[in-house]
């Protein structure tokens, strides 16, 4: 499979600060990649870079086959920016603003369609300033498809969303998935990462900490949690060896004649993965 | 080309759609000529006095359409991240910017025909004859004013305090350069003051062309000094000019 973007030994500093300190990966061209990470790991400047907005200071960057450093016209007929905050004419309907937006690219998508897609109908006719900021995030969505770019930025797509529309934003990424699309989405939400991403890469300070599938992810820890419950009083023991561990407590308490109350065998979540990530050397 | 079209077509909605913007930048000059029009009568410098307001109102327009209007347009674009947003799309920026300036010059002439119509019906000025001085000088006025107007909003931080500042440089410049009467009882220090100020050879120009009938061309050294305003804008805008918001 050919890879959308490929970054090698990427570096961006401001001042004095490395806000991106050499990182690696590829995506490859229908993959749907998280960036995953606290405020300031820099997630924005990476994906700023790719689309084209930031020089960067060093390594080797390809997206699409362009260097994203020389952005021509070209390039930007073949991306898709949902960017993290912008506001677009509040003057102006929904339709308006893709009909706008259309005008730009060679083979645009049809504007309806588009608006269908992202779950604007009702707002047809709506003026921007009236919508909701799910809405809105949604109305920059439909902008980003409406050219029918092969690769789509999504930066922090639903950062300030209720759960509900969260849901909602994520059955729209998914969808874009079956329209063949590549996906850069970078998010501080370990669950979102987790529902849309094939994989992710853990950020932190300008470094990636851990790349893979959420599943490789969890699978790369070794410990397990262990829980039951002792003269009603609740235990908890982390092991790297769950099976020994388990044998261990099952035999003790077959030995005694007594049950291993509420027992239970967790696997950790990418949530305790990533924090344990996090915490490293800090 | 279609391009260009299609981004004139969506400047000139943006424009219109928006009530605040239409009210302050097209209406606001033909109001004030409204009411200075039936404040002044008698005559001024051996013309009537209307005929001399026309001629200020004509670059208070200039001042107000393509200076003051577009650095505020662009200052609140470029925060709310429209600028942004539109530099990831396939419009090359010459594109956007020709748009925006042909946009820009769509509405003053408009507005200057406003004007020149409101003044022949109510205040029975004269019917301009040296249409292509006129226009020559306008467009020379537009463009340059604009040069200063993109410069500025380079320099503008945020979009709440855009028309302030704005206001702070227009109306003190429209005052002193004679938009709305004759300077000549101004002290000594505001002439000299207003002797520097592109208005004043905007207005210089367009009495000359207004009301003696003069060409644009006879009028090459105050024209010049416009477009130097203009270059100095420019030169600005060049170096500070910014797609994405300050603030954040």
């Amino acid at each position: 499979m050919s890879s959308a973007i490929i970054v090698r030994g990427l570096t961006k500093r401001y001042g004095e600060l490395d806000a991106v300190a050499g990182i690696d990966f590829e995506v490859d061209a229908g993959e749907v990649f998280g960036l995953l990470g606290p405020n300031g790991a820099g997630k924005t400047t990476t994906v700023e870079v790719l689309e084209g907005y930031r020089r960067r200071d060093g390594g080797e960057v390809t997206v699409l086959g362009h260097d994203p450093g020389r952005p021509g016209l070209d390039f930007r007929q073949r991306i898709g920016v949902v960017l993290q905050q912008s506001e677009l004419w509040p003057q102006l309907t929904v339709h308006e603003v893709h009909r706008i937006f259309a005008g730009y690219y060679a083979a645009p998508r049809d504007v309806d369609e588009v608006i269908a897609l992202v779950g604007l109908d009702a707002k047809r006719e709506a003026r921007v300033k009236t919508l909701s900021g799910g809405q809105k995030r949604r109305l920059d969505l439909g902008i980003a498809l409406v050219g029918d770019p092969e690769l789509v930025f999504l930066d922090e797509p639903t950062t300030g969303f209720d759960p509900a529309a969260r849901r909602n934003a994520w059955t729209m990424i998914r969808s874009l998935r079956e329209l063949g699309k590549t996906v850069l989405l970078t998010t501080h939400y370990l669950d979102e990462a987790q529902q849309l991403a094939d994989r992710v890469a853990v950020l932190r300070a300008g470094k990636i900490v851990k790349i893979g599938t959420p599943a490789d992810l969890i699978g790369a820890s070794q410990t397990a949690e262990i829980r039951f419950r002792r003269d009603g009083e609740e235990v908890r023991i982390e092991t790297g060896t769950p099976t020994a561990t388990l044998h261990e407590l099952t035999a003790e308490a077959l030995a005694a004649g007594r049950e291993l109350e509420a027992l239970e065998v967790r696997r950790p979540t990418l949530e305790d993965v990533y924090l344990e990530l996090l915490d490293e050397d800090t | 080309m279609s391009l260009l079209v299609h981004q004139l077509r969506a400047e000139q909605l943006v424009f219109w759609r928006s009530r605040e913007a239409a009210v302050f930048i097209f209406i606001f000059p033909p109001m004030l000529f409204l009411l200075l029009g039936s404040v002044y009568d008698g005559t001024i410098e051996g013309h009537p006095a209307a005929d001399v307001l026309l001629a200020g109102m004509i670059a208070y327009g200039v001042a107000n359409t393509a200076f003051a209007g577009l650095t505020i347009q662009l200052v609140v674009r470029r925060e709310s991240g429209v600028l942004k947003r539109l530099r990831s799309t396939p419009l090359p920026s010459s594109t956007y910017l020709t748009a925006v300036l042909t946009s820009t010059l769509l509405v003053f002439v408009l507005q200057m025909a406003t004007i020149i119509v409101l003044g022949w019906f109510l205040f029975d000025t004269a019917v301009p004859t040296e249409w292509l001085s006129l226009a020559v000088t306008v467009l020379v006025g537009v463009l340059s004013f604009a040069g200063l107007g993109v410069g500025l909003a380079s320099l503008i931080k945020s979009a709440e305090g855009s028309s302030a500042i704005v206001n702070v440089v227009l109306l003190p410049m429209a005052f002193l350069s004679g938009s709305f009467g004759p300077t000549r009882d101004y002290p000594r220090a505001l002439q000299a003051l207003a002797d520097v100020l592109p208005l004043t050879y905007l207005i210089e120009t367009l009495k000359g062309v207004l009301l003696e009938h003069e060409q644009a061309w006879e009028h090459l050294g105050a024209l010049a000094v416009v477009l130097a305003w203009g270059l100095v804008g420019l030169a600005v805008a060049l170096k500070r000019f910014s797609w994405e918001p300050r603030e954040r």
